[in-house]
Formats: structure tokens, C-alpha cells, sequence
């Protein structure tokens, strides 16, 4: 198969080599048994496990025991450890939170939003982008809890009648967000695992041992691939991402909302929603290109993660990025347009105050570096990719962080002052990031990181598969 | 009750086919011939054979909107008669039944009680979990999650007979195996 790379006239090939026919979408000879076989046999412990992985495992582990340490120590001394203080009292905590709920969301879209646009190549994408969410989300529920300062006594956002005759406060946006967190995770851990019970009856039939058998046949449940039941099925997985898209727009509508809601100047801005949903895609698309690319390579899943799925990713990437910088844009204008000395002030501030360099660098790594996305070389190879996604990664993290430190100067000049976080809070920051690699590396090595099942439906007809249409065609 | 038709060790007859679209026709033969009680196996979802089998429909759907209803209604009134009744509370000068306001919480718990509900409703009328199945009987079953496509007639089935069904299904088309399923 001769690769046409060289000129780079994008209007005369593009068109034809992408999107117009499935054979990029999985490269190969692939059947019904042999996308099983790639993607089960990991699982099954057939595949020896790459280098790679303990890598990704160890490295992840270690991290994680930052989190214990920092986590027991916060709990004994209490959330002065950190470097919280007036006028600062959101601090990398909620940064993290917001970074990490924003990386969820891509998982949500790929698997939701994408089906709903019946493009098919999402189909490889979606498992491993799902695991990626539920991770991811549970990595951003830990930093409101462990932000309470009494975090035993969380309970309390939810309302249930008790014997101190108290309710919450639903006209917080902190309450809306406990339940826009919460049903989140629930409603992504059902889609997940909905999608995973055709897979786990895969791997139960075809178990290499007794324990295998028995722990992916409890979690099959019995399924056998009736047509009955893959009618109800399908019907279930169809509204499941019909509801689960207005509802990732909802849940990080609802985490602008806790800025939003304030009268800070700069959050007080309606562009917040819409600016913070196209910022948790663009973060969560770079994650997904930073797992794609191992597990193409540890588990050579190049067959059925193609350049083209890399090449797909980068472009979302590139155009959610551009709403986002359209966000920063926004943010100045409205300040300059709307003649509030205090939104003027503050923006000056940001801009050249003393945190001046978190803004620009923000802008660097968030508004120009990805940019280099327009040449398809950033898009097709997989070193430079990740580090355009690398830089979107600390640009996500810099713009909650310039959204936090805008508190250290706000309307009152007497109450400013400065924020700096200490050793405590990055022993929550880069343990949760342990805490992530753990959990992806387990999924990895134990759960099939591609849906068997979507993929062989994936599969032109003559091989066995359905040319990718029974998704929607079948949801009845 | 009637007098069983066929013999009590049996469940049914299991024939294999390579291909979907040889279960489809399969499942639509066999419908002609007047069998009710049988079922289409395969390692992915096949619409044609869901309706081939009678079932043009699931109540999935309706069992969804019907429990994103009851969640948002009872979400709303609980954060009505909370706010309004039980304990209020004045916040920014806002009546007690600000209601635009409650619309977030309501939204989140529509969404989480018609996933719940389609979950659990799946689940029930599937009747799973169901570790046990005589299908799982067969050895040769374990290709229905892999590269098979099965079509069953159960013997409950008012025309089944052991011999004159398995020789109706050794005479369609494409047939790979036609096994009996120990009950």
C-alpha cells in the first residue's frame, strides 16, 4: 500500500483518504475471531505484558502513595497544610478538580455525542476514552471532599432527613455541583459497564482458567447474545447516550457555575459555560491521544487505532482549542467593552500582575502551541502529537490556575495578597495522577481496552461484521 | 396442562450458521413454519433477527421516560418543599420557590434515574443475572459470543418435535450443525 505523504496539498487527498471509507478505520486482515483474539487475549493473559505497562504501573503506584501520605497528613493537621489563606481559598484543589472533571468529558463525548453522529470512528475509541472519564472522575471528587475541611461530614451536601433538622442550600451552585458530580459518575459507570457485559461474556467463553472464568462470568451476568436482548440492549445504550450528552454539557455547565454564580470580577461572565465545556474537550481529547498512543504501541493495536483516529483527535483538538482561545478573547473584550473599572483592572492585573506569567504561559501552551495542529505532520506522528497534547495538558491546568489566582486581587486593595501552594498540595496534585495511572494501568491489563463487540460490527460485511450501522439502526 | 410434546430431557434444538445474514433468513423461516418459542443467538446486535423474531420493539424506552419522569418530578417537589416548606431559607432576597433555580438539581436527577431505571429494567426483563442456561450446555456455544450465529427452538414450542424440527432445521440454508440442548 503506497502512503501518499509528500505534497501537502490538503484539498486534493484529504478528501479521499479519510472519512470516505472504512479500510483506515481498521488496518489489516481483521475478522470476527481475530479482533477478539487482539483485544481479549490481553485480558486473558495471553499477551506478555510490555515493559511499558510496569512502567506506567510503577510509576503510577508510587505516585499514588504521595496521595495516602499527603491525604493522612491533610485529615491529622487540617486544610491549613496548605497554602490556602485569605484572600485565596480556592486553591490547587479546585484546580486539580476542574482539570481532571475536564479530562472526563472527552470520554463522555466520544462515546455519547459521537454515536448520536454516527461516526464511526469512534468505535475504537470509545472503551478506553469511557475508563478514562470514571477515572478521571473519580481523581476530581477527591479535591472538593478532601477541600471541606471536615471531609467525614460530606454527607451533608445531600439531603436526607436528619436529626438536626437542617437541608441543604439548593440555591448553591456547590450543592448543584455535588449532584452534577455524583450522577456523572454513576451514569458513566453504567454506560461502561453496559457496554463491557457482551465483552466479559466473550472472555468468560473463551477463559484460559477457572478464576478468569468465573470473575468475567459474573460480571457477563449470564449474557448470552439473545436477539431479544440485544434489541432492549441497544435501545438502552442508545438513550444512555442520548441522555449522557446533555448531560456532560450540564455537569461542567455546572462547574462554571460555581464561579460564575460569584460576583468575583472576571467570573461573573456569561461566557463561562460554553468556554469551560469547550475547554474540558479539548483537555480531554489530549488525554485521549496521550493513552491511544501506548496502548497502540505496548499492545500493537495499530490495526485498529489508526493514524486516521490519531489524525481525527488532533483536529477536535485543534478546533475546541480555537473556541477556547476565543474564550480568553472574550474574557478581555467584555472587560474593556463593558467599562467596569474592576473587570478592567482585574484583567491588567492578570495580564501583568505578579501571576502575569501563569497568563502567558496559559496563552502559550494553550492558544499558539496547538496551532501547529494546521500542519498534519503535528497530526499523524505520534511523538510530536503528544507533545502538542502535553502542552494542552499544562495550558488546561494554567487557565483553572489563572482563574483561582485572580481571588489574590479583586475589588478591595486592602484585602489583597498573594498564593502559593506548598509541598501538601502537590502531594495531592501529582498523586492523583497516580492514582489515575493505577487505575488505567489495571484497566489495561485486566478489562478489554477496545469493545470487542462494537469493534467487529465496525467490520465490512465480507468480513463478518456489519459496516459499523447497527448502533442505530438496531435501537428499537 | 397439555401433554408435553417431546422429550422432558431436551430444552430444544440449537442450529449454527456462519453467517448474519444466514440467521436472518433462518429466523424468518423458521416464523413462516409457525415456531413462536425460539431465539437468535449472536456475537453482535442483528436488528433483521430481533424482528424476524416478532419482538419489532423494545419497552426500554418507555421504561426510561417513565422513570426520568417520576425522578424529576419527585426531584422537584423535594427541592420545592424543602425550600418553600420545610426549611427556608433567604437567600439573596430570592423567593423561596426560585425555581429556575432548582432546575439543575432536577435535570441531574432525571438523568440518573432513567439511566438506573433502563439499567435495572434491562436487567429484569432479560432476566439477568442468570448464570446458568441449558444453552451453556452446548460446548459449542461458546462461539455465540465469538464468531457464531445461532438460532434455538425451544422444545416448549407447541410444533416442536425432536426429529421433524431438527430435520426442519438440517434443511435450511447455510446450516453449519444442528445440536440438541440437554435441559
Amino acid at each position: 500500500m503506497a502512503t501518499v505523504s509528500a505534497p501537502s496539498t490538503v484539498g486534493e487527498q484529504a478528501e479521499p483518504e479519510f472519512f470516505t471509507d472504512d479500510e483506515h478505520l481498521i488496518g489489516g486482515k481483521q475478522n470476527l475471531v481475530t479482533i477478539g483474539e487482539k483485544i481479549g487475549n490481553v485480558c486473558l493473559g495471553e499477551v506478555p505484558i510490555p515493559k511499558g505497562w510496569w512502567i506506567m504501573f510503577l510509576s503510577g503506584f508510587t505516585l499514588l502513595q504521595a496521595l495516602v501520605l499527603g491525604l493522612a497528613w491533610l485529615f491529622y493537621m487540617g486544610v491549613g497544610v496548605w497554602g490556602i489563606n485569605s484572600p485565596v481559598f480556592w486553591g490547587v484543589a479546585i484546580v486539580n478538580f476542574v482539570w481532571w472533571i475536564g479530562i472526563g468529558h472527552a470520554g463522555t463525548l466520544i462515546s455519547a455525542i459521537l454515536l448520536l453522529m454516527h461516526q464511526k470512528w469512534r468505535t475504537s475509541l470509545n472503551r478506553f476514552a469511557e475508563s478514562m472519564t470514571l477515572f478521571a472522575v473519580m481523581c476530581a471528587g477527591i479535591f472538593p471532599l478532601i477541600h471541606m475541611g471536615r471531609p467525614w461530614l460530606a454527607y451533608w451536601l445531600f439531603p436526607f432527613p436528619n436529626n438536626m433538622a437542617v437541608w441543604p442550600q439548593f440555591r448553591s451552585p456547590l450543592c448543584w455541583d455535588a449532584f452534577a458530580v455524583s450522577t456523572y459518575f454513576s451514569v458513566s459507570l453504567l454506560f461502561w459497564y453496559i457496554g463491557l457485559i457482551p465483552d466479559f461474556a466473550y472472555l468468560r467463553d473463551h477463559a484460559k482458567n477457572k478464576i478468569q472464568q468465573m470473575v468475567y462470568g459474573m460480571l457477563a451476568m449470564g449474557w448470552r447474545g439473545s436477539a431479544i436482548h440485544w434489541r432492549r440492549y441497544e435501545k438502552l445504550y442508545l438513550i444512555l447516550a442520548g441522555i449522557g450528552t446533555p448531560l456532560v454539557f450540564s455537569v461542567h455547565t455546572i462547574v462554571s457555575f460555581d464561579f460564575a454564580v460569584s460576583i468575583v470580577p472576571l467570573w461573573h461572565a456569561t461566557i463561562f459555560p460554553p468556554f469551560f465545556v469547550a475547554g474540558a474537550i479539548f483537555a480531554g481529547f489530549a488525554m485521549v491521544i496521550w493513552l491511544a498512543v501506548p496502548i497502540r504501541h505496548w499492545y500493537g493495536m495499530k490495526d485498529l487505532i489508526t493514524t486516521t483516529h490519531l489524525d481525527v483527535c488532533a483536529k477536535i483538538m485543534l478546533g475546541t482549542g480555537l473556541i477556547v482561545s476565543y474564550g480568553y478573547f472574550s474574557e478581555v473584550w467584555m472587560a474593556f467593552y463593558g467599562q467596569s473599572v474592576y473587570e478592567w483592572d482585574t484583567t491588567l492585573q492578570r495580564m501583568f500582575g505578579p501571576y502575569g506569567w501563569s497568563y502567558w504561559l496559559l496563552i502559550l501552551t494553550n492558544t499558539i502551541i496547538p496551532q501547529l495542529c494546521w500542519m498534519k505532520k503535528f497530526r499523524t506522528n505520534e511523538l510530536l502529537l503528544c507533545l502538542v497534547a502535553g502542552s494542552v495538558h499544562i495550558g488546561m491546568w494554567f487557565e483553572r490556575y489563572v482563574i483561582i489566582v485572580t481571588l489574590t486581587r479583586d475589588h478591595l486593595p486592602s484585602s489583597w495578597g498573594r498564593y502559593a501552594p506548598t509541598l501538601w498540595d502537590y502531594a495531592a496534585m501529582f498523586g492523583s495522577l497516580g492514582l489515575f495511572l493505577t487505575l488505567f494501568a489495571l484497566f489495561m491489563r485486566f478489562l478489554p481496552m477496545l469493545s470487542i463487540t462494537e469493534m467487529r460490527e465496525l467490520l465490512p460485511r465480507s468480513a463478518g461484521g456489519r459496516d459499523g450501522h447497527a448502533v442505530m439502526e438496531n435501537a428499537k | 396442562m397439555s401433554a408435553p410434546t417431546h422429550t422432558p430431557e431436551t430444552w430444544g434444538l440449537l442450529a449454527e450458521f456462519d453467517t448474519a445474514d444466514a440467521l436472518i433468513a433462518a429466523t424468518r423461516r423458521a416464523r413462516e413454519a409457525g415456531y413462536t418459542k425460539m431465539d437468535g443467538y449472536s456475537p453482535y446486535p442483528i436488528g433483521e433477527v430481533a424482528d424476524e423474531l416478532g419482538f419489532p420493539r423494545s419497552e426500554i424506552g418507555a421504561i426510561m421516560f417513565t422513570g426520568g419522569l417520576v425522578g424529576a418530578t419527585m426531584g422537584f417537589l423535594m427541592l420545592t418543599w424543602v425550600s418553600w416548606v420545610e426549611y427556608p431559607l433567604n437567600i439573596a432576597g430570592k423567593p423561596y420557590f426560585s425555581w429556575s433555580m432548582f432546575i439543575p438539581i432536577t435535570w441531574e436527577l432525571l438523568v440518573l434515574t432513567a439511566s438506573v431505571s433502563g439499567v435495572v429494567g434491562l436487567l429484569a426483563l432479560c432476566g439477568l443475572p442468570m448464570p446458568y442456561h441449558p444453552l451453556f450446555n452446548v460446548p459449542g456455544f461458546a462461539r455465540a459470543t465469538k464468531d457464531g450465529f445461532f438460532l434455538a427452538i425451544e422444545a416448549e414450542d407447541p410444533r416442536f418435535s425432536p426429529t421433524t424440527t431438527k430435520d426442519f432445521l438440517s434443511g435450511l440454508a447455510d446450516v453449519k450443525s444442528v445440536e440438541e440442548v440437554p435441559a
